[in-house]
């Protein structure tokens, strides 16, 4: 907890935008079906994007930078999974009402205010992700919460929208989507940015999908959900860190993300105290493409391929700042580097070199000589060097200045990628409200009021309730959440007031067992409510016993799975009639035991102990399922102290 | 903007307005029984309900509040949209060849429009340039606003205006004209600037766009660049379309005014020359032809302008078991000329025949295209064609039916003798006529069929 209190001081703050497929049968703006298609696309369309102004008369900052990078957007078309939709050659259908219906109950299961009217807006993206050049999205509902640990986390806003395309390839100046994903209704759950400490992010994070889940409208599987964190400490700004798979992720991010702003603060007040500002800033470029081409090659260190072009940036007086650390293993120039990869395109990492970490390819110090005096830098500098085609050098050069430049501000707003390891890396620059705009393709929607109530009427408990009244039965924790979202749960709370098994005991079958089985591969989940409370009452009055019980489950998951109608008409009493699952009785065991204890001599020097467990043992393997130990071992047990 | 302080608004939410004295641009904090919601104010479109008020949040996403659940409103200030593309001053090159941007309007050049939240024809197109700026590249773009209006609206008389203002920027000098205009009739203007502009020196280069410039995605730019490639250093001095050829942003097709149709309702790549071939390809900053046989830039500045068009001219497209009072109640209403777009070889049922010759008798000029679009009108094959001629019905051999409708206009309005309107009908101006039909001039590939499969797998869609 000392971690949280460091957070706490340094004005930890987080939001999380998690993003969740919603379980329809078709898509948010066409009659296609949603899926995944990982086959030969059919064909291929390519296309380009340009920035618009926003309906207030801006440009985002995001449109313009997406533009700058002058990608070439491919997209692979698959006939089961898209139409003309899809590539923006037909204008939306109206949106899905079942995923309105869906948003609408999420939204009440989230405390949210209602919209009254729903309005389309297109929310630009000029990554190409969207073939439109963006997203439909509309709220849903606004201001709800939700209780975490005594205190209430704000819901700042339920969306409804469409999904992006699935990227496929993203290399130089061309990136390739696929379109089946694209305009899978999903809604989007943001969060004010309430989260103190990375460990609540996780936490929050993980309860919201449980919400989500307990409507039991989601999609579920990998990719299903995807979150968004907003993070920023004091001094620093709201940076998003994109598409984040598990949930578990948010802690560790968010805790880099925090280190990463506190180390981008510490530059800007070194920058500060070198007397550079916003205003003193001074940079620039030269061109030494000379230096690196033709003449001197004995100059170049083996193996290094500067390409056509060669640039170096001069930073006045930012000497060793280049190298101070941002996150585990990333310095400075590392943001540099995001900017010219994304931006420039000069993607084959490593992208540049600078002089605070000057051996990289080996690069000589009289090469670095030749090269400072080209830029006529002095000590005091820093220099970095960027290679490529010419036009996306120039582009790599202002990006740099640009980046360097903000340093003198702090943390700039940018939306960066979640890497493996809890590292992230720029994606783009964090888009504004300037890239809103209402879609004129799409007429307003009323929400009516019977279909609220409606919906209102049929909303599923809420799961902290759910949760809260299962640890008061006395169940663990983990067992709570477990089955507050499991389809057992209606099962467990009737057989746990029956009282035929102990609570716990029924917790552990219907969580930790559940689990052990689906595992193993027993389809447990497809066994019949009916058939499991039934069962459930076998073992309760001892009718079946552990054994009995467990080989009962197996045989009805595998009738289910199989078809088996005849042995679903026979039900449970047939089956344990035919498989013979009850536990063998008195007199059944006593001829067990005899046949297993003739010639059985006993005789002075015998382990008397180890006979018994032995011969307990084979009688219990024998009787198999109907093996009822405890009653075996003391049958065994008299006899042996009988013959003695 | 400042006009109307409440747009679109009508009662109730209208008197919900004035009740708070809120307007339009308000930023406001409403207080309503379902919590409390704010941000500005927008205009309302006039086809929406008159129940809600719509407010745009900071976060820029735009909601309905229905006002009868609004408790009260704090106004906190006003802050009005100013949805305008910088105009800027074209930078001129005496390298580059001149040429003329005449607006009309179309998706080409569109805003929004908060009163019916649709798209309205508005950028000038001086505010073009401020989105496009590539196209100083190749041209020193002059731009006339002739009209303001969406393609349904064209008619003859705007057809006439633009054949005037494309001979007056003729005799100016320039190198080629532009035509910025809606999609969904430029094939109808595109055939009446042929008509009426003979001859021309330049290339006229009609362009549109599919999905309008208001959108990352849209194809106006690409269409905009490639038009004043073809109008600035093309040597092709027709009238002809300049939109999509795939719906890939890779080429454009340049289509003969005359041949072109369009043949998809949303498409970018809708516009097809049919019953033969486009004439090139071109991009934004090539242009490749396709063919032989075109008319070629020339020097001088003369060129013919007939500017004629009678507006009593019609088109029939048949159906099986059409009456004859349609007929009937076009001669009576004083219709000079229909274009019947007649069945299979140009066609049309016997219970028709009295009608059409009464129609004749009365002076009214027949002629018969295909509602196949492709192919030619070839009367004698059946006997029914040869009675149908008999009649006095012309066939218009592979003339399209919009093409014919056009023409004839375009031939009444120039005189009333029928054997004169005739020998206009039936002799090409423009190729809209042609003598042969090349083999590949009828391509609709067919798709699921495993070789077109495998062309939509090697090739841009």
């Amino acid at each position: 907890m000392s971690h949280d209190r460091i957070y706490r001081s340094l004005g930890f703050r987080s939001g999380l935008e998690v993003h969740q497929q919603l379980a329809t049968k078709r898509k948010l703006f066409c009659r296609c079906p949603v899926g995944l298609n990982n086959g030969e696309p059919d064909a291929r369309v390519t296309r380009h994007m340009r920035p618009t102004l926003s309906e207030l008369g801006e440009y985002d900052g995001t449109a313009l930078m997406e533009f700058k990078t002058r990608k070439t957007v491919v997209y692979e078309l698959l006939r089961d999974s898209m139409c003309t939709y899809e590539i923006d050659d037909t204008p939306p259908f109206r949106i899905n009402q079942r995923a309105v219906e869906y948003a609408i109950e999420i939204a009440l299961l989230f405390h949210c205010n209602l919209v009254d009217e729903i309005h389309i807006t297109r929310k630009q993206y000029l990554d190409g992700s969207i073939p439109a050049g963006f997203q439909r999205t509309a709220v849903v509902g606004l201001g709800g919460w939700i209780p975490f640990r005594g205190r209430e986390i704000g819901i700042r806003q339920v969306n409804l929208e469409e999904d992006s395309c699935r990227e496929v390839r993203d290399e130089g100046h061309q990136i390739i989507w696929r379109t089946d994903r694209l305009s899978t209704p999903l809604v989007e759950v943001i969060t004010e940015p309430d989260l103190e400490t990375p460990e609540e992010v996780s936490a929050v994070n993980a309860l919201i999908g449980r919400i989500l889940r307990s409507s039991g409208k989601v999609r579920r599987g990998i990719g299903s959900a995807r979150q968004d964190i907003n993070v920023s400490i004091t001094g620093g700004t709201r940076v998003e860190i994109k598409g984040v798979f598990r949930t578990s992720y948010g802690e560790a991010l968010t805790a880099n993300e925090a280190k990463r702003q506190r180390a981008l603060l510490e530059v800007r007040n070194e920058l500060y105290r070198r007397g550079i500002t916003t205003e003193t800033f001074e940079a620039s470029s030269v061109d030494v493409t000379p230096i690196f081409a033709g003449g001197e090659e004995d100059l170049l260190p083996e193996g290094f391929v500067p390409g056509p072009a060669v640039r170096v940036v001069r930073l006045n007086g930012w000497h060793d700042l280049l190298a101070t650390t941002t996150q585990p293993g990333r310095v400075f120039a590392h943001e540099l580097a995001g900017r010219v990869r994304v931006i420039a395109c000069l993607d084959a990492m490593p992208n540049l070199v600078h002089s605070d970490n000057p051996r990289v390819f080996g690069l000589t110090d009289e090469i670095w000589r030749t090269i400072r005096h080209a830029a006529t830098a002095t000590k005091e500098d820093g220099l970095v060097i960027v290679w490529g085609v010419a036009r996306d050098v120039e582009t790599a050069c202002a990006e740099i200045i640009d980046r360097a430049r903000e340093a003198t501000v702090g943390v700039p707003n940018e939306t960066r990628q979640a890497l493996p390891g809890g590292l992230n890396r720029f994606e783009r620059i964090l888009p504004g409200p300037d890239r809103m705009y209402p879609d004129t393709d799409s007429p307003p929607t009323a929400i009516s009021r019977e279909m609220v109530e409606r919906i209102a009427a049929a909303l599923p408990e809420p799961l902290w309730e759910v949760e809260e009244r299962l640890r008061k039965l006395g169940v663990s924790e983990w067992e709570a959440r477990d089955l507050a979202l499991s389809p057992w749960r209606d099962v467990f709370e009737k057989a746990a007031s029956g009282g035929l098994l102990p609570v716990k005991r029924l917790a552990m079958i219907l969580t930790g067992h559940r689990r052990a089985a689906r595992r193993a591969g027993i389809a447990f989940d497809s066994i019949p409510p009916g058939e499991m409370e039934r069962a459930l009452e076998l073992l309760g009055r001892r009718t079946l016993l552990w054994p009995g019980f467990v080989a009962l489950l197996v045989r009805l998951a595998d009738a289910v799975r199989a078809g088996n109608g005849e042995e679903e008409r026979a039900g449970i009493d047939g089956i344990v009639k035919s498989d013979r699952l009850t536990p063998a009785m008195g007199e059944e065991i006593d001829m067990l035991v005899n046949t297993m204890m003739k010639g059985w001599t006993g005789g002075i020097g015998v382990d008397i102990d180890a006979a018994h467990r032995a011969l307990t043992g084979e009688v219990v393997y024998a009787l198999g399922p109907r093996a009822d130990g405890a009653a075996i071992a003391k049958k065994i047990g008299e006899r042996l102290r009988g013959m003695r | 903007m400042q006009d109307n302080p409440y747009k679109g608004y009508r009662p109730p939410a209208l008197d919900k307005l004035k009740e708070c004295g809120a307007r339009v641009w308000s930023d406001v904090e409403m207080e309503t029984t379902g919590g409390v919601f704010s941000g500005i104010i927008l205009p309302r479109a006039e086809t929406a309900d008159a129940e809600h008020i719509v407010l745009k949040m900071r976060t820029g996403y735009n909601i309905g509040i229905r006002a009868d659940r609004i408790v009260s409103m704090t106004v906190r200030g006003v802050k009005e949209a100013h949805y305008r593309i910088p105009e800027q001053e074209f930078p001129y090159d005496d390298s580059n060849p001149n040429v003329t941007l005449l607006g009309t309007g179309g998706t080409i050049a569109s805003r929004l429009d908060y009163r019916t939240g649709a798209v309205i024809p508005a950028f000038t197109p001086g505010e073009l340039y401020g989105a496009v700026p590539e196209l100083a590249d190749v041209c020193n773009l002059h731009t006339e606003k002739l009209f303001g209006i969406f393609s349904e609206n064209m008619g003859p008389k705007q057809y006439i205006a633009l054949a005037e203002a494309i001979g007056r920027e003729i005799e100016k000098g320039v190198a080629g004209i532009m035509i910025g205009h809606g999609t969904d009739t430029m094939h109808h203007t595109a055939a009446a600037l042929s008509y009426m502009v003979q001859d021309s020196p330049v290339p006229i280069v009609m362009v549109g766009s599919q999905r309008s410039s208001d959108r990352p995605s849209s194809d106006a730019a690409f269409n905009l660049r490639s038009a004043a490639y073809a109008a600035a250093h093309g040597e092709i001095a027709e009238v002809m379309v300049c939109m999509f050829g795939p719906t890939s942003d890779s080429y454009n097709l340049l289509h003969r005014g005359t041949r072109v149709r369009k043949m998809h309702s949303s498409y970018r790549s809708t516009f097809r020359t049919i019953g033969d071939i486009p004439l090139a390809t071109v991009t934004p900053d090539s242009l490749r032809p396709l063919r032989e046989g075109v008319y070629r830039k020339r020097a001088g500045r003369a060129v013919r302008i007939v500017p004629a068009f009678e507006e009593k001219v019609t088109m029939v497209y048949y159906y099986p078991n059409m009456k004859p009072d349609i007929i009937d109640s076009l001669v009576d209403n004083g219709y000079r000329g229909i274009v019947i777009a007649g069945t299979g070889l140009g066609h049309v049922n016997r219970p028709l025949y009295d009608a059409l010759r009464r129609a004749h008798d009365r002076g009214v000029a027949l002629y018969m295209t295909v509602q196949t679009l492709w192919g030619f009108v070839q009367m004698y094959v059946y006997e029914t064609g040869r009675e149908i001629m008999d009649l006095g019905v012309v066939p218009c051999d592979n003339m399209l039916p919009e093409a014919a409708y056009i023409k004839l206009g375009w031939a009444l309005g120039q005189t009333d003798d029928l054997d004169e309107v005739k020998k206009i009908m039936l002799t090409s101006v423009a190729g809209e006529i042609t003598e042969r039909e090349p083999h590949d001039g009828y391509l609709v590939l067919q798709g699921g069929l495993p070789e077109v499969q495998d062309f939509l797998k090697n090739h841009m869609m």
